[in-house]
């Protein structure tokens, strides 16, 4: 069938420049440029173009320019097109429209309109290079009071399992088969080095990265793909997967051409079929199911690490959120409207769920309401893209954040949202071993502890102007966050007052 | 208030007459961890939950009464035998081992095993064996005496149910419908009357070949030596092959 879709981008080699080296020809994971041996010349078939540039990049004399396709559709704002398009593809293919990465549509980001508090004068800032800071974060449910033996100092009350992190950022689910086993090291290196926890998703944990277990979150989802007992044993935490901020309701299909020889035996599957995730874990129909797995994890690790639950943001996540706690989860994930993904219907990506910001807000004033806040850490997921997201979610109530984007993209990803095809060009959310190689785990786990090593900084700047040496004395307090350019409705949400009040 | 009752030399017994499922575990895991002892026989059991979940040592528990949801959860090694029926989610995600049950079991039993094998004497309820998968040189087998309710076999990928029919009226078709709905690998042998309708969209029928008979006659001998009765007549059948239509069920839903 003759395709009506124009190619999405133009790619522009200047001939002076180009030296016919053919770096462009090896670096495209989608076969854009080839080389015509005969002609000496390298072509490209700007129809495969998904706009990575890897090659202009990578291209050693800056040959290349690749630009948006400027298709000229009579204007319209609302066949806008990628309306058109959309459609194009379905009739040509009848099927379910994938893609990857998080929700691209102009939703509002309620970070970029709220501001953080400093201190002036009647409440001097604290120098962060001079005075020690505090991000320590302990992860676990607190107890209701804590009683101290007067004549030893001693902690008389039993403390529920507790995970102590150095910085207040996690690195989110992000299985092995969705990226390289190179990828995953490369954040399990950073989380074993930055003093935090990376999270395994749900493939399982390969033989090589058990080693770095002690900084894992080991996920347990529908599918129960690589877990059994010596996989719960080994992580520091365990996560059961209810949902995902990029497709919340539905389960998920990898398809077997991604699961190789390793991905195979990470999951305990076949190589080469499909694994199939379920969108409900069919031993979980209620809260008390939820319960029955929480308290099997318990038992099958002895009690000695904290069990959480991760849902996606959705309209009823308070309450939702108080059922979990009182099934007895330690710390609640919360991923949002903008949340990530390896694969996705494009249609739930861009249509389901609610922001984190106000998913965040609702849940935190909610358990608060109820008493139970100190039951539950909460992990804030989806659409934290700097230090200062980090900071505003922990004062809307977040313990820590998860970050996964963030981190793709300090290893190179440059959101071209084809992460679902397998064929990565910069060698992050592929199988192939040509490709994923290009993942160097030395230099990935250095970009990823830069990274969090420059938020940290910055965390402790703004924290410092603002008076506080402790991210705890920040952690739901609303008062240092203002709103700008919000209506009634979202500030009582956010519970959050205008900027200038 | 329920004591170790008494100690021999293999053999441990524990009462667990009013007590509450963390403490009996507790105490499991005591009596397993200390290695020293072949089996452990706990009596007076009443719902209790998880009983020889995550237990990694070969060793045989024999549980009297009613033991409660995710009897052998993440198990690896264990052999559990049931005097009594078994609730939900028995055998969840099992590694290796085996549960025997010598009676009914709930819904979702051996959910996402992958090695191992439980046999039910009589008849299960919703999803039993619902994305069972194989792995390597694991491959878990699911033996059920009697019938299945709905939604047998779901998203299978791997390992062998072999249902009965036993507990049935002669001439009665098998209950479930939905059978292997979303089953991309492994086998059901089903033993009695099964119509095309019962069956999953993703599922094939044929009969039995030279291959499959040696499983089922190995599956059900290993059903009368647990629960007695008359290997040659069941065996007698008929028996029919469900089989995986497609290795990727799904593989067409999606655009590229």
């Amino acid at each position: 069938m003759k395709s009506y879709l124009a190619s999405r981008f133009v790619i522009d080699r200047n001939q002076d420049r180009c030296i016919h080296c053919r770096v462009c020809v090896r670096q495209c994971g989608f076969d854009v440029h080839s080389y015509d041996v005969e002609e000496d010349e390298i072509v490209s078939s700007e129809s495969r173009c998904v706009g990575c540039h890897r090659c202009v990049l990578f291209c050693p004399t800056g040959a290349l320019t690749v630009r948006s396709n400027p298709l000229s559709y009579r204007a319209n704002a609302n066949w806008h097109p990628e309306a058109i398009e959309d459609v194009l593809k379905q009739a040509e293919t009848g099927g379910v429209l994938l893609t990857g990465m998080g929700n691209d549509k102009p939703y509002r980001i309620y970070w970029d309109h709220l501001v953080l508090n400093a201190s002036q004068v009647t409440n001097p800032p604290i120098d962060p290079l001079r005075e020690p800071m505090e991000l320590k974060t302990f992860l676990g449910a607190k107890p209701e009071r804590v009683e101290i033996d007067p004549a030893t100092g001693a902690l008389v009350t039993p403390m529920p399992p507790q995970v102590a992190i150095e910085v207040p950022i996690l690195f989110s689910a992000m299985s092995f088969g969705s990226i390289s086993l190179q990828v995953q090291e490369s954040l399990a290196r950073a989380a074993g080095q930055a003093g935090t926890l990376f999270n395994t998703g749900e493939g399982g944990l390969h033989r090589s990265l058990y080693r770095h277990a002690d900084h894992a979150v080991v996920q347990v989802a529908s599918g129960r793909f690589g877990v059994d007992a010596g996989y719960l044993e080994a992580g520091r935490m365990v996560e059961i997967k209810i949902g995902q901020g990029a497709k919340p309701g539905i389960g998920g299909h990898l398809p077997g051409e991604k699961v190789s020889v390793e991905v195979a035996a990470t999951r305990m599957i076949p190589p080469g079929t499909d694994a199939l995730s379920p969108a409900p874990h069919h031993d979980i129909y209620s809260i008390e199911d939820l319960a029955q797995l929480i308290f099997a994890l318990k038992e099958a690790t002895g009690y000695t690490k904290p069990v959480g639950v991760k849902i996606a943001a959705v309209h009823n996540v308070a309450a939702i959120a108080s059922g979990i706690v009182r099934a007895g989860a330690d710390y609640i994930a919360i991923d949002g409207l903008r949340g990530s993904t390896g694969a996705a219907p494009k249609v739930m990506r861009d249509h389901v769920g609610i922001p984190i910001e106000l998913a965040l807000a609702a849940v935190d004033t909610r358990l608060r309401q109820e008493g139970i806040r100190h039951r539950v850490s909460i992990i804030a997921a989806g659409g934290i893209r700097c230090s200062a997201d980090v900071l505003k979610a922990i004062a809307l109530g977040a313990d820590a954040v998860y970050v996964a984007t963030a981190a793709l993209v300090a290893l190179g990803c440059h959101l071209c949202q084809m992460c679902y095809t397998g064929k990565c060009s910069w060698g992050i959310a592929t199988q192939n071993p040509y490709l994923s190689r290009r993942v160097n785990p030395d230099i990935g786990a250095r970009r990823l502890t830069n990274l969090l090593r420059g938020w940290s900084h910055e965390i402790q700047e703004m924290l410092g102007g603002m008076g506080v040496n402790a991210l705890e004395s920040l952690r739901g307090n609303r008062l240092h966050l203002r709103a700008v350019g919000l209506n009634e409705h979202e500030m009582r949400v956010l519970g959050v007052r205008p900027a200038g009040e | 208030m329920a004591e170790l009752v008494l100690e021999m030399a293999d053999t441990l017994e524990l009462d667990a007459r009013g007590m509450y499922y963390r403490e009996l575990n507790a105490r499991l895991r005591n009596c397993v961890d200390r290695g020293n002892c072949g089996r452990v026989v706990i009596r007076n059991v009443c719902g209790q939950r998880y009983i020889g979940t995550g237990l990694r040592r070969r060793v045989c528990i024999e549980v009297e009464g009613t033991p409660g949801n995710d009897l052998g959860a993440f198990m690896d090694g264990p052999s559990i035998i049931v005097r009594g029926n078994a609730q939900d989610a028995c055998g969840n995600t099992l590694n290796s081992g085996e549960v025997i049950v010598h009676g009914r079991a709930g819904d979702v039993v051996g959910y996402s095993m992958r090695g191992g094998r439980v046999l039910i004497r009589d008849d299960v309820g919703y999803r039993a064996g619902i994305h069972m998968k194989e792995c390597g040189g694991q491959r878990p087998r699911l033996v059920i005496g009697g019938t299945a309710q709905p939604f047998l076999g779901e998203y299978m990928a791997g390992g062998v149910i072999l249902v009965l029919g036993l507990t049935m009226p002669a001439g009665q078709r098998h209950r479930a419908d939905f059978i292997g709905t979303g089953m991309h690998g492994g086998v059901i042998y089903l033993r009695g009357q099964v119509e095309a309708w019962q069956l999953g969209r993703e599922v094939g029928t044929a009969e039995p070949d030279a291959a499959d008979w040696r499983e089922v006659e190995e599956l059900v001998r290993a059903y009368v030596a647990c629960f007695g009765g008359d290997a040659r007549e069941i065996l007698a059948g008929p028996f029919t092959k469900l089989f995986p239509l497609y290795l990727r069920p799904y593989g067409n839903l999606y655009a590229y």
